[in-house]
């Protein structure tokens, strides 16, 4: 598999500074709405959410490609692999 | 030759708009040097947040609906034609009636929707109360309610992020009131790992939830509504029972947005800051229309439309648009049929809510009266 770094989302959901609703809702709001195949980059200033959405992308079944870890931020990409 | 600024949209954020503009720049609409219009699908303002008293029989259709015309400041011209189409690079837009509005600048206030429709058996099988009809229509289950299930469903997006949780506490008070609080038991499901998007407010949820006899499932988000076993089930793999569904369906934005090529399912990419659409110098976005992360709330939508009036009005006379946004919201959050509390916040600093109090509704219902003062530009 390519290297993260090198990874072109599809889109890229920056959730940095926004008390609601929150990088997990926005990132399940873009997956739903994006055709399969599509990889969303979620941008978050939120150490939670580097837990919270591998979670939830397994419990939904999509795919979780990784986490690049940047200075006060995290940059987490997932990709749609069925239609939800 | 006179300068034209066209806001799209009727709702709280247009409305602000054109009536701050108006009062800002009354000198130069004055001397013909510049035009404001209004382009609404709609002759009525709906004041939206009456609706969940609507709910309770608390407020009736002729206190939360004003004449469009009537809340506009006689400068402005109102076009009561839907807009068909904006096209960015010419600058126009186009109305279903054939006219075209060359502008100089164009505010996209075009709102969203609930759209059942967009879950599986949803628009079927649940009710909910963010349109009047829809209201009434659950009004009348729950009246006719003798007890059993209710779940409640949050679909992604959605506005007003802190009604799903007014209504369950308002409910809950409500079938104490009647006796019949025993009967029902009631179940609140979110999207994500807590009970609300903001942190503080999921944790203020999670410790009065107890009190109020209200269950809770977190991550669910539907998938579909099974309306002859009367089950909803989420992407997640959990099915709820329910005898009455109420939903805070997902939203789109409106149809012009999409037709238009301006953002997927209607919401516009928008500069958190500026408020300008992304990639353009004279389209400003506002409310509910911005694909933001933060609340699609009627304060939002106000708070936003101060820094867009700034900016116009600085850039029309200036050429500068130093003003920003800064996230700003407020929200009351009903916690009862007599008690609320409220949340301020923006981009750096996160909420606290306050412990509820009979003062805080009581501020809530005095709003509810002088709302009519927001979208004219005096409150």
């Amino acid at each position: 598999m390519a290297d993260l770094k090198d990874v072109k989302p599809t889109v890229t959901v920056d959730a940095r500074g926004t008390y609601c609703p929150g990088p997990l809702m926005e990132l399940i709001k873009e997956m739903r709405q994006q055709p399969v195949g599509s990889i969303v980059e979620l941008i978050s200033g939120d150490a939670g959410s580097a837990k919270d959405v591998p979670e939830w992308l397994a419990k939904v079944h999509q795919e979780f490609m990784g986490v690049i870890e940047e200075q006060g931020y995290w940059r987490i990409f997932s990709k749609k692999v069925k239609d939800m | 030759m006179s300068k034209r600024v066209v806001v799209v949209g009727g709702g709280v954020g247009g409305t602000i708009i054109a009536n701050l503009l108006a009062k800002k720049m009354r000198q130069e609409l004055k001397k013909g040097e510049l035009v404001i219009d209004v382009v609404s699908d709609k002759p009525e303002h709906l004041y939206q947040p009456g609706l969940l008293y609507v709910l309770f029989g608390l407020k009736q259709h002729e206190e939360l609906v004003r004449n469009e015309r009537d809340l506009l400041d006689p400068m402005v011209e109102l076009h009561l034609h839907p807009a068909v189409k904006i096209d960015k690079d010419k600058n126009e837009v186009h109305l279903k009636n054939g006219a075209v509005l060359k502008y100089d600048i164009v505010v996209l206030a075009t709102g969203c929707r609930p759209a059942p429709e967009m879950i599986k058996g949803l628009k079927e099988g649940g009710h909910w109360f963010y349109e009047y009809d829809a209201c009434l229509k659950l009004r009348h289950e729950l009246m006719n309610f003798k007890g059993g299930k209710i779940v409640l469903t949050i679909g992604m997006p959605h506005k007003c992020p802190v009604a799903p949780l007014e209504v369950s506490y308002m409910l809950d008070d409500w079938f104490r009131q009647r006796g019949v609080r025993d009967k029902v038991e009631y179940t609140y499901t979110y999207p994500i790992g807590r009970l609300h998007g903001l942190e503080p407010v999921a944790h203020f949820a999670a410790k009065t939830f107890p009190k109020h006899g209200i269950k809770s499932e977190t991550l669910f988000n539907m998938k579909e509504v099974d309306v002859n076993k009367k089950t909803v089930t989420s992407l997640e793999g959990s099915t709820l029972n329910y005898d009455i569904l109420i939903t805070i369906p997902p939203h789109k934005g409106a149809q012009v947005i999409e037709d238009s090529g301006l953002g997927q399912n209607g919401f516009v990419p928008t500069d958190k800051f500026t408020l300008k659409m992304e990639g353009s110098n004279n389209v400003y976005v506002v409310g509910d229309t911005t694909n933001l992360p933060i609340s699609k709330a009627g304060s939002t939508a106000h708070f936003e439309s101060d820094i867009i009036v700034e900016n116009i009005c600085s850039e029309l006379r200036e050429g500068l648009t130093p003003f920003r946004y800064d996230g700003k919201v407020f929200c009351f959050i009903e916690t009862g049929m007599s008690s609320a509390t409220y949340i301020m916040f923006n981009y750096t600093t996160p909420p606290s809510p306050v412990t509820p109090s009979a003062l805080i509704h009581w501020f809530k219902l005095t709003y509810n009266k002088v709302y009519w003062l927001t979208p004219k530009g005096i409150l």
